[in-house]
């Protein structure tokens, strides 16, 4: 089949008419396949990549591109591992039908399992086009190798093949050989390099298609209303305005509440002319007893570290200390948009998730129909931190759809977006320690307070409940336990005696689910915090005291690493110079082993506080980076970067505001974000590449020690310890 | 608002729109003429996601009624280049590299574009204060601010695409 008459066959089956697709997205010999409506099978090879035809290879990805670049590391992976052109490739992400179910794409493991997985998919690929070849050439496949997609004999270049005339437009019928042989490293020529990523010419030209872009022939404009404050039930609906705006009408269902018209800004216009009366309660606790507030909620204790007994005896000086997180934001630039079409029992829908085959089945449950009978193609979103409202947006539209018998357009508004995407949690957590005479630490107890970090709609029956429409329907999520809040909340440095315990509380008084580093940079703020609170105790510089409790090779490497790009100079914190026109100026440094096993991150920052005007800004920013392999330096930096800015954000700006009934920042008034005017002058990255070691996850890792790094910075700058975020000055 | 037909010229063609006159020429633009460069981010002018050229100057298209909009020439993020032939502010920023989701993009490159179109060599300090009105969530201001100074070096003060 032509990719031309498969292109047609989808534009007919779905009637989307949807611009800006990438090259091969519908040249699959599969039609098959499609039909079936189940995901791909992981252990075919025809499951992850087909050659075409004409020369080009499309590869199909499970993981999607979430803004972090990794559709093109992704590429690089596939490209090194075949042989092919890298421009040759064309990429599907995402597709539930089309896509192999690889895992939602989250926990920064798109690389590490997600690339390994098409890394050993390409490396069968290429030893089934050797086999292919060798009796077409006839040479041995030990003889042959492979350039440019094209297979030749070794020594005899004028005896050539290529992979589309061996295979083009058919499939390979086989399976993925779990003990493919992958190249190895120091023969890459791809990865390793900073490969421009492929989607920006047409992001920078406004070429890209976004969820938010999406348009179906007949769609129909939605907006929801939510309700007046959390839990407020909706007692009626006052329509009367709507006769007149051209086909609007209100969709209800329980506390579920929508408008729909024809055109989108009458969509607009009737969510606002509506009159909805509520009843309201106040279920929130008042913000500044948020502390005591998680303290008391009813929790399950879970131990997360617990060695050695022997240091208490050796104590000379203690110390203890709380440190508090608020609720903080995604705050995606663009608010959720989802679209729909349910009609004749089948739904396809259009999503910027994270994870399209659960999504599938979660909307399957709550329209009470068959997984198999749902389809999500996943289109890119504004930037996507962790469990934003793409999944809520795209229930919406779903439930919205099914109602009018009619392609359904739901777009949020920035109230909706603020006041209702998943928060991230806020955390209280206790630390006490010892240091001996000798100024290492004795013993060590920590203590961490939160709620989940992870709330999003489940693929098995009852997972639907927790999307917002299934809420205002009426549906009770069950619990699905708490994930996250332990993350990171024991450190990697070496103590005679450790405790660590993580108190999992049943319930939040706002919906939390992951934010970038889930419990990691709320557990690093305060270890790495603690960690100069000791050192100062110590009266010892905080790298030389970290350093004395590390023995990990590659954390003491990106310590020094970053030590030296700072010029770091060994002093004891808060012995910086004195202000200067009101301006006072320090630095602090942080490190953090993600998850403990992950990437090593070692941070330092300058900054300066101005305490006349309640302002800090990060001046400079350094990172030391260690992910192992890694795939796209450039890529990697802009991740780290862009980590740093935004943790430089949360530390410093960010707390959901609310009163005894809603969330009360509603827009970015209510909720600021750094701006340009307090960007770093500077944020310089030195990556410590480790071509022989697999890659671990990047996403998140470098979001951690920065919050620490900042309020040790601003300790150094004027003595004052803050250990409460936003640090406020 | 009943509708009424407005004229309104964009990126070199006119075109004539039935619509309310207080529709929001973001929506006009996005729905009615198919150019989804400009994109929705508040609706309140906070952000800058909406950005479009009206005259040479960059304004918010989400607070900008139709009505208004007629006042003079609109240019989008499409008409300033293509892929194939980028402006050189969309080529700087696409040289440095300078996204990550790139929701923001078309804020960033049309404030980018209004400001180096009158100011050929913007100091550091006048880009920012020039994008402080225009949010980024992943963090690429660093990028961001290079892309803009390397357009001011490729000389996009020059070749204002079909902005004038």
């Amino acid at each position: 089949m032509s990719s031309t008459t498969t292109r047609r066959d989808f534009l007919k089956r779905t009637g989307v008419l949807v611009v800006g697709f990438s090259l091969g997205l519908h040249s699959r010999a599969d039609a098959a396949v499609f039909e079936t409506g189940a995901a791909p099978a992981a252990n075919q090879l025809d499951s992850w990549l087909a050659i075409n035809a004409d020369g080009t290879i499309t590869v199909y990805s499970g993981k999607v591109e979430l803004g972090t670049g990794v559709s093109t590391a992704l590429r690089q992976i596939v490209a090194e591992e075949l042989d092919a052109p890298f421009e040759k490739i064309a990429w599907v992400q995402g597709d539930s039908d089309r896509t192999v179910d690889q895992g939602s794409t989250v926990g920064s493991q798109t690389i590490k399992r997600g690339g390994a997985q098409l890394r050993m998919a390409a490396a069968t690929a290429r030893a089934a086009l050797l086999e292919l070849a060798a009796p077409k050439l006839g040479a041995a496949p030990g003889s042959l190798e492979v350039a440019s997609g094209v297979v030749r004999v070794h020594g005899d270049p004028s005896r050539h093949i290529s992979f589309a005339e061996l295979l083009g437009g058919k499939r390979f019928e086989r399976t993925v050989n779990s003990a493919a042989v992958p190249k190895a490293t120091t023969a890459y020529t791809i990865v390793g390099k900073p490969v421009h990523r492929v989607e920006l010419p047409a992001k920078m030209t406004g070429r890209h298609t976004y969820v938010q872009d999406v348009k179906v022939d007949g769609m129909l404009h939605a907006r929801v209303v939510r309700p007046a404050s959390i839990g407020a039930k909706l007692l009626s609906v006052d329509d009367s305005a709507l006769g007149a705006i051209p086909g609007a009408r209100v969709i209800r269902k329980a506390d579920f509440l929508a408008v729909v018209a024809p055109r989108e800004y009458d969509a607009i216009r009737a969510a606002a002319a509506i009159k909805p009366a509520w009843s309201e309660s106040a279920t929130l606790p008042p913000m500044d007893e948020l502390k005591q507030t998680l303290m008391s909620i009813p929790s399950t204790e879970r131990g997360v570290a617990s060695d050695g007994t022997s240091g208490a005896g050796r104590v000379a000086k203690r110390l203890a200390a709380t440190y508090k997180w608020p609720f903080q934001m995604h705050a995606s630039i663009g608010p959720s948009c989802g679209v729909a079409d349910v009609r004749n029992g089948k739904a396809t829908v259009w999503s910027s998730t994270q994870g399209s085959h659960t999504l599938k089945s979660a909307i399957a449950h709550l329209l009470g129909m068959q997984p198999d009978d749902v389809h999500v193609i996943w289109i890119e979103g504004s930037g996507c931190y962790g469990h934003n409202g793409s999944d809520d947006a795209a229930a919406d539209a779903a439930v919205i759809s099914r109602e009018v018998g009619a392609p359904v357009r739901v777009q949020w508004s920035r109230a909706d977006e603020h006041g209702w995407e998943p928060k991230g949690a806020a955390m209280v957590m206790q630390v006490a320690a010892g240091i001996d005479a000798s100024g290492k630490i004795a013993d060590w107890d920590y203590q961490v307070w939160t709620p989940t970090h992870s709330s999003r709609p489940g693929a098995q029956p009852g997972g639907e409940a927790n999307f917002i429409a299934a809420r205002l329907m009426g549906m009770v999520p069950s619990s699905r336990g708490s994930l996250g809040g332990e993350r990171n909340a024991a450190h990697t440095y070496s103590v005679p005696a450790m405790k660590v315990r993580a108190h999992l509380l049943e319930r939040a008084p706002l919906r939390t689910s992951s934010l970038r580093g889930l419990g990691s940079p709320q557990n690093t703020f305060a270890n790495e915090s603690f960690m100069d609170e000791l050192a100062q105790l110590a009266g010892v510089d905080p790298i030389e005291f970290r350093l004395r409790h590390l023995s990990d090779p590659r954390a003491v490497a990106a310590i020094n690493a970053v030590a030296r790009l700072a010029k770091w100079t060994p002093r004891v914190s808060g012995s910086s110079r004195a202000p200067s026109n009101g301006v006072a100026r320090g630095r602090g440094m942080a490190f953090v082993r993600y998850e403990g096993t992950e990437a090593s991150v070692a941070a330092i920052v300058d900054v300066e506080v101005d305490q006349a005007q309640h302002r800090v800004r990060v001046t400079h920013a350094y990172v030391a980076h260690d992910c192992g392999l890694i795939v796209n330096p450039d890529g990697l930096k802009n991740q780290i970067e862009g980590n740093v800015i935004q943790a430089a954000s949360r530390a410093l700006n960010e707390a959901v505001q609310f009163d005894r009934s809603r969330v009360t920042s509603l827009d970015w008034r209510g909720y600021p974000i750094l701006r340009f005017a307090d960007a770093p002058d500077a944020v310089d990255v030195v990556l410590i590449d480790h071509p022989e070691l697999p890659s671990v996850g990047a996403g998140e890792a470098s979001t951690s020690p920065i919050p620490a790094a900042i309020a040790n910075a601003i300790f150094d700058a004027t003595g004052v310890r803050l250990r409460d975020v936003p640090l406020r000055v | 608002m009943p509708s009424s037909t407005i004229r309104i010229t964009v990126n070199g063609a006119a075109h004539d729109i039935d619509a309310a006159p207080d529709t929001p020429l973001l929506y006009v633009l996005r729905d009615d003429l198919g150019l989804t460069g400009p994109k929705f981010g508040c609706g309140l002018g906070q952000c800058g996601a909406c950005m479009v050229h009206i005259d040479g100057a960059a304004v918010h298209s989400c607070r900008t009624p139709l009505s208004a909009a007629a006042r003079g020439p609109i240019t989008t993020i499409e008409g300033l280049g293509t892929p194939e032939k980028p402006h050189p502010v969309q080529q700087a920023f696409i040289d440095e590299q300078a996204a990550q989701c790139g929701y923001c993009m078309n804020g960033m490159i049309m404030s980018a574009a209004a400001l180096l179109a009158k100011t050929k060599s913007p100091t550091r300090q006048q880009i920012r204060s020039t994008l402080n009105g225009n949010l980024c969530r992943c963090g690429t201001h660093m990028r961001i601010v290079r892309a803009v100074e390397r357009a001011a070096s490729l000389g996009a003060s020059q070749s204002g695409g079909s902005d004038e």
